[in-house]
């Protein structure tokens, strides 16, 4: 079994095998189950994943409190009558992985990846993604496994909940994951989709969990529009031969280290940066029907 | 000059590993909104009805730290009570549960403290019915993953993704060994071991993670073993 990027990319590279294949089959070594048993069950996974993309892009979605849903619609809607500005790709990879942070919000059914909070970046990357590759069905599990064994690597070296190292550990988690899978799907190699996932998390370190009244929904949902944004970005750079100057697992310790020196204001306890704004004070009042005090 | 030292990170050993599979990381599938409040919370939940063993009369939940402070926000209680109603994460039945534990006779007692504790999401839960009375406490920590801390007193740290038998016995010795014989006989692999006691000579709880499941007449073959009180298998997958 690997334990970090490094060892992951020495498997697979001396190996000549995929990511996804290393994963698939350390979990047969781990679980002691068999290959088509270990395929089924993330084949359940796509599926629900696929069910939460369509709900968010087709449905009217609101969640709860009111403060979330729609967003994925809307983008779709501009993509079809404006003249936008960034790719298609992108934008599809935005609106869809809007689009299941919207249904997880409004407490629809959906697949943490690694968590709730950043669960709509590995699908609404992998749909967008497929979309312009056309992948066959089992390319788009092979997609999770990737995504899976850096997820895997990061939540036994660092963290990947807002709890325990603030949202660079949850969306940073999930964004580095996709960026990884990103750059295998088109082609790439393990030490491609290494370099991706350091890209991706560079420019994640240090973002705080501070969700409004301690909902999954402000400002989750936008983080996880920008987090399939840099995904995407970061899988092309990596593709391009881009390296990152910093190793990928220190990168990744880095980002453990910040988690550990970040205030508990800013690990999702809803008591400072957004939360604690006027207006997040006043959507907390309302929510829980308390009166607000100077 | 100056130099500043940097500590060499602490990488766990590979059989103490947080996260062990792959479905850790992608799943569980679940109804929202959160995977350490929501998800976690209700197998957190669960793992507490499955050692009380039965739907219990009165359940007293505890929550510390972020689970205090953003419990509505994120549906813990509701989701805490549905584990104890032994509903699954991804049981749509999750979001009445509160009305659901009403109607099927459960007084549900919810407590916020301020007390800290060394993990942000921690909760405690107490059940009971006329016999018998369980107590947990269980952390959640990220991604729907949780960790039982304390059985009824008992520390210990166990994650529940395999079958864990729990054997509550006398603290004596040969205890350890009798277990581990008939495990033998069946063929049956540990894959992680821990005893905790509370005094000398007084009660002790082994628990068990093992590879394969373990039938009725292995579990019963322990019960027969003397000086054990009770025996239980409890397995969230």
């Amino acid at each position: 079994m690997f334990r970090n990027v490094a060892e992951l990319v020495e498997l697979a590279e001396s190996q000549g095998k995929k990511i996804s294949q290393v994963m698939i089959e350390a979990e047969m070594e781990v679980s002691q189950r068999t290959r088509d048993a270990i395929m089924q069950d993330m084949y359940a996974n796509l599926d629900v994943m696929e069910k939460a993309v369509r709900r968010g892009l087709t449905e009217d979605i609101r969640s709860h409190s009111g403060l979330t849903g729609g967003d994925a619609k809307k983008l779709q809607e501009y993509m079809k009558t404006k003249p936008f500005l960034s790719g298609p790709t992108l934008l599809n990879a935005v609106s869809m992985s809007v689009a299941v942070n919207e249904v997880n919000a409004a407490m629809g059914t959906i697949v943490a990846t690694p968590t709730a909070g950043a669960c709509g970046i590995v699908p609404g990357t992998l749909f967008a993604v497929s979309d312009k590759l056309q992948p066959s069905r089992e390319e788009m599990v092979n997609y999770l496994f990737t995504a899976g064994a850096i997820g895997y690597c990061i939540a036994n070296n660092a963290f990947i909940s807002g709890a325990a190292g603030g949202c660079q550990a949850e969306v940073g988690s999930a964004t580095a994951m996709a960026a990884a899978a990103i750059v295998e799907m088109a082609g790439g190699t393990p030490e491609e989709s290494a370099q991706a996932v350091a890209i991706a998390m560079k420019n994640m370190l240090g973002l705080v969990c501070d969700p409004v009244a301690g909902l999954v929904e402000v400002p989750c949902v936008k983080r996880n529009a920008m987090g399939a944004a840099i995904a995407t970005v970061a899988a092309d750079m990596a593709l391009a031969g881009i390296k990152s100057v910093i190793p990928t697992d220190e990168v990744i310790e880095a980002m453990y280290r910040i988690g550990c020196a970040m205030p508990n204001t800013l690990k999702e306890t809803a008591q400072g940066g957004l939360a604690a704004t006027q207006t997040g004070r006043m959507i907390e009042a309302k929510v829980f029907g308390v009166r607000m005090e100077k | 000059m100056r130099v500043n030292l940097v500590e060499p990170l602490v990488i766990q050993e590979e059989n103490r590993l947080k996260y062990k599979s792959v479905f850790d990381i992608i799943g569980p599938i679940m109804v929202g909104p959160s995977s350490s409040h929501t998800a976690g919370a209700a197998r957190i939940g669960r793992v507490a009805r499955k050692l009380f063993g039965r739907q219990p009369k009165r359940a007293e939940i505890t929550f510390y730290g972020s689970f205090a402070k953003t419990y509505q926000g994120h549906g813990s209680d509701v989701a805490t009570v549905a584990g104890i109603l032994d509903f699954d994460t991804f049981d749509l039945r999750l979001k009445n549960s509160l009305l659901l534990a009403e109607k099927a006779g459960l007084e549900v007692i919810l407590t916020t403290s301020d007390v800290l504790t060394e993990h942000p999401n921690t909760a405690r839960i107490k059940l009971s019915d006329d016999q018998h009375q369980i107590e947990i406490v269980g952390v959640s920590i990220g991604g729907g993953k949780i960790e039982v801390l304390e059985v009824n007193g008992f520390d210990l740290q166990l994650g529940f993704d395999t079958p864990t038998l729990l054997v509550l016995h006398e603290d004596r010795f040969g205890m350890i060994a009798a277990v581990a014989k008939v495990l033998t006989h069946y063929r049956i692999n540990v894959g992680l071991m821990e005893v905790s006691r509370h005094d000398r000579g007084s009660r002790a709880l082994m628990a068990i993670e093992t590879d394969s499941t373990i039938s009725p007449e292995v579990l019963e073959e322990i019960r027969q073993i003397p000086h054990i009180f009770d025996v239980s298998l409890l397995s969230l997958n």
